[in-house]
């Protein structure tokens, strides 16, 4: 029985985590995993922290990834990262979009950012960094920044036998089709 | 067909191929999705949204004595609400098969309390499922209509916020029609006056009985033998952590019908086990029936009472091993949920924040997003207990401070949807009771929190029909409040609140303030686009030369201003033109420009 790979997507309410996630848990079921994913809505929606889990292998039984055991962990905002650091494997890697999101406290004076995490990080773990909504615009539109993310994780968890760009074709809408494969191919690229 | 799907969607696929004709339902995390993914079985099931729990239930009742199958659903707390009907209908029992779906929220991911509605089957007596994934969401969820039918009984389709929100894959199957009969009064099944309900309490025994005697020897009730020194008894989502933490080192009693409890299944089991352990989130259900019958076990003694449990924590709890895992000195900071950028609720909390540092007003508050109204900077919110209970705490408080010789002024904030749930009741009784408290509808046109539910107020129904909208002003009106005493504003103009405050809040008797303005996440309807034309029209942009870093405008709490110790900025993907920051500027920095 093959292991079980874990995936943590985290990021604030409103960056487009689930477009992401649905794409990636729709190819891993075609390609014969079992697959489980679990998220949490209400009020995190509003512009609070934001997690999607993604566990799979030949037969998944708990949606959640625990503590130390994510093989990847992508974070679409910096601090994001940072917080849930707690949950990547030993020897697990980071795909960190380089970009911050101002909490209220830090907004309010009540606290401050936190500086340097991603040279942080660097120091303990494996970490791909890279802006993703300017490789995103330089494609023609910063909202595909998730499906370069996407892109990143997938080369990340070598998942190559996989027909991505068909997924693609069936997730998203016709019109945004080209720019979401472009957006894929330059995330796993990079 | 395989499919990936949400415990909720599995829910809503699983009535479509059961057979039910009708679903009723009231918003709220965990469940909303149940409902919200129902209209595309719109020719075979007709879905609505009611104003609660107790009338979405009520009505699902009706159907359920017409001779259709039918399901209600709602959050954890819904089923307070709903608890009168379905007690009693616990007596009379279906004739359609009924379903409630319940859907807690251990760990209080989107929710006021915790509660553990097992406790609530057992107390009405309804048979109870708990799924434990998308697959037996789905297939439990089919089953229950034939089964509440079987047994007589309405079944209470226990579920959790980790297998609502969870995807997995489901196999579908096909929707299996249930005859319709023709209708036939059944007064001493239905009508429960005294004399028909003492016969139907005694034979609800007997019906218990029999579903005991079921439940020992049903599909929803599972042994899985392996090592048997470990014997684990589990159900819901609970029964994944249990698996991954134990794996074939231990034997399994997977429960999914645990109301009857399967007595002689458990006492079977444990007998084939060295050691017993019962992996359970919230309350102890199984394990006090476990200890009932005379057996020994482990398990709140090592495992929390309260919080979502996960396979860390039955692991550190059972074999007491944790992951290990990288750790850093450097401090994140907390991200809190905001109002949205634009959020309508954001310029009456900053005119009532101004007053109530000024003026000393009691707020009693209630539950949506404008409960958010509590955090800084604005900290306009006092009380939040449940929903409805802004008007009628306000009036309560207010009588009660008035009889006591105090001044303070109370006001009390509650939205559309809430107001039309229970807080119309609680206005009935301000006015009918003579209080004084000024209520704030918040008429956002739309049920905000919960993510964009249509209500009686908006003019559309569950299944996009457009619907009549109740009048607001006209419905305060009907009850008593005086003309004079009903203002409704454009919450976005500061001058206008105030004004209509100052007004109200000179008064001594019952007064309503409805503020009126789209939610900025609502699909717009073609009737917002005609009555709010300047809807997403504009932003603001902070002219540089013209500010002096005096931070009054990021007091509005808006997460378009971005500030850094240097200066301001509007972040203009995210600004919706509402212009509270602008009214707030000393220095006149904020312009209002075209989109
Ligand atoms: C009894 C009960 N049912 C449902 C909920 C879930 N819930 C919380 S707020 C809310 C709706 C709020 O809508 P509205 O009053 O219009 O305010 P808005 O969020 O739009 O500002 C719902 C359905 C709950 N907390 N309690
Ligand atoms: S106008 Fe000002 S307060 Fe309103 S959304 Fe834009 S930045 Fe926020
Ligand atoms: S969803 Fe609507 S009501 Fe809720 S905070 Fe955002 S704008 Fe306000
Ligand atoms: S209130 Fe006006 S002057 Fe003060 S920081 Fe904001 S924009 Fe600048």
């Amino acid at each position: 029985m093959s292991e079980v790979k874990n995936i943590l997507l985290v990021g604030v309410g409103g960056q487009g985590t689930i477009l992401a996630s649905k794409i990636l848990t729709s190819g891993l079921m075609k390609a014969g995993y079992d697959v489980k994913m679990s998220e949490i809505h209400g009020m995190s929606q509003r512009g609070g922290s934001v997690s999607t889990q993604v566990r799979y292998g030949d037969k998944v039984y708990s949606p959640i990834v625990g503590k130390g055991s994510a093989d990847v962990i992508v974070a679409f905002e910096e601090m994001e990262a940072l917080r849930w650091l707690d949950h990547l494997k030993i020897g697990g890697k980071m795909v960190i979009n380089d970009h911050q999101i101002q909490p209220v406290p830090v907004n309010l004076g009540m606290a401050e950012y936190p500086e340097g995490i991603i040279e942080h990080l660097k120091e303990k773990v494996d970490v791909l960094s890279f802006k993703a909504a300017e490789v995103a615009t330089e494609l023609g539109n910063p909202k595909a920044m998730n499906i370069v993310l996407l892109g990143a994780l997938v080369k990340a968890m070598g998942l190559d036998d996989i027909d991505w760009d068909a997924e693609i074709e069936a997730n998203v809408k016709a019109k945004f089709v080209e720019l979401n494969k472009k957006a894929f191919h330059a995330g796993y690229n990079l | 067909m395989k499919v990936i799907m949400s415990g909720n969607e599995a829910i809503a696929r699983g009535a479509y191929e059961g057979g039910a004709r009708f679903a009723s339902a009231y918003p709220g995390t965990p469940s909303t999705e149940i409902l919200e993914n129902m209209p595309q079985y719109g020719d075979a099931v007709y879905s609505e949204w009611a104003p609660n729990e107790k009338v979405a239930t009520e009505a699902a009742i009706g159907a359920s004595i017409a001779g259709v199958r039918s399901f209600c659903a709602m959050k954890h707390v819904g089923m307070n609400v709903a608890a009168d009907p379905i007690y009693t209908f616990a007596y009379t029992g279906v004739t359609g098969g009924f379903v409630m779906v319940v859907a807690d929220d251990p760990g209080q991911h989107s929710s006021q309390n915790e509660q553990d509605n097992r406790n609530q089957a057992k107390a009405a007596r309804l048979l109870m499922l708990e799924p434990s994934d998308s697959q037996e969401a789905h297939d439990f969820m089919k089953k229950a209509f034939a089964l509440s039918e079987k047994m007589d009984m309405p079944v209470l389709m226990h579920v959790t916020t980790r297998v609502c929100h969870s995807k997995g894959i489901v196999e579908l199957g096909e929707r299996e029609e249930a005859d319709v009969p023709d209708y036939e009064p059944k007064i001493k099944k239905y009508v429960t006056a005294p004399a028909n309900a003492k016969v139907l309490r005694a034979t609800l025994e007997d019906r218990v009985k029999a579903a005991r005697e079921y439940a020992c020897n049903c599909e929803f009730n599972r042994v899985e033998m392996h090592d048997t020194k470990i014997g684990v008894i589990t159900s819901g989502v609970s029964y994944q952590y249990a698996r991954e933490t134990f794996g074939d080192n231990a034997s399994y009693l997977k429960l999914g019908l645990t109301f009857p409890m399967p007595t002689c299944l458990i006492k079977d089991f444990c007998s084939k086990v060295d050691k017993v352990y019962v992996v359970e989130e919230m309350d102890p259900y199984i394990e006090e029936h476990v200890k009932m019958l005379g057996i020994e076990c482990t398990g709140k003694d090592v495992i929390p009472r309260f919080d979502e449990l996960n396979t860390d924590i039955v692991r550190k709890a059972f074999l007491g091993v944790e992951p290990e895992t990288y750790t850093s000195d450097m401090k994140t900071v907390v991200r809190p949920p905001a109002l949205c950028a634009g959020c309508p609720h954001r310029g009456l909390f900053y005119c009532l924040s101004k007053r109530e540092k000024k003026d000393g007003i009691m707020i009693t508050g209630d539950i949506g997003c404008y409960t958010l109204g509590m955090a800084a900077p604005l900290n306009a919110l006092h009380s939040c207990i449940c929903m409805g209970a802004s008007i009628s705490q306000g009036h309560g408080a207010s009588i009660a401070l008035r009889d006591a010789g105090k001044k303070t002024k109370v006001v009390s904030v509650i939205g559309d949807s809430t107001f039309f749930h229970t807080g119309v009741n609680s206005l009935m009784d301000a006015v009918y009771n003579s209080g004084s408290n000024l209520s704030i509808i918040l008429d956002n046109r739309i049920t905000g929190m919960t993510g964009h539910q249509q209500n009686p107020g908006t003019g559309y129904t569950l299944m996009g029909k457009e619907a009549p909208e109740v009048d607001i002003p006209a419905l305060c009106k009907a009850i008593g409040v005086k003309e004079e005493n009903i203002i409704t504003v454009n919450p976005n103009h500061l001058d206008e609140v105030n004004a209509a405050l100052d007004t109200l809040l000179a008064k001594d008797e019952p007064t309503v303030l409805i503020t009126r303005w789209p939610c900025v996440l609502k699909k717009f309807s073609k009737q917002d686009l005609d009555e709010f034309p300047t809807l997403h029209k504009t932003q603001c942009v902070i002219d540089q030369d013209k500010c002096k870093n005096c931070k009054m405008c990021v007091k509005t709490g808006c997460p378009a201003l971005i500030s850094t110790k240097e200066k301001v900025v509007i972040d203009y993907t995210s600004c919706n033109g509402c212009t509270v920051c602008k009214q707030v500027c000393p220095f006149k920095a904020i312009e209002e420009v075209t989109r």
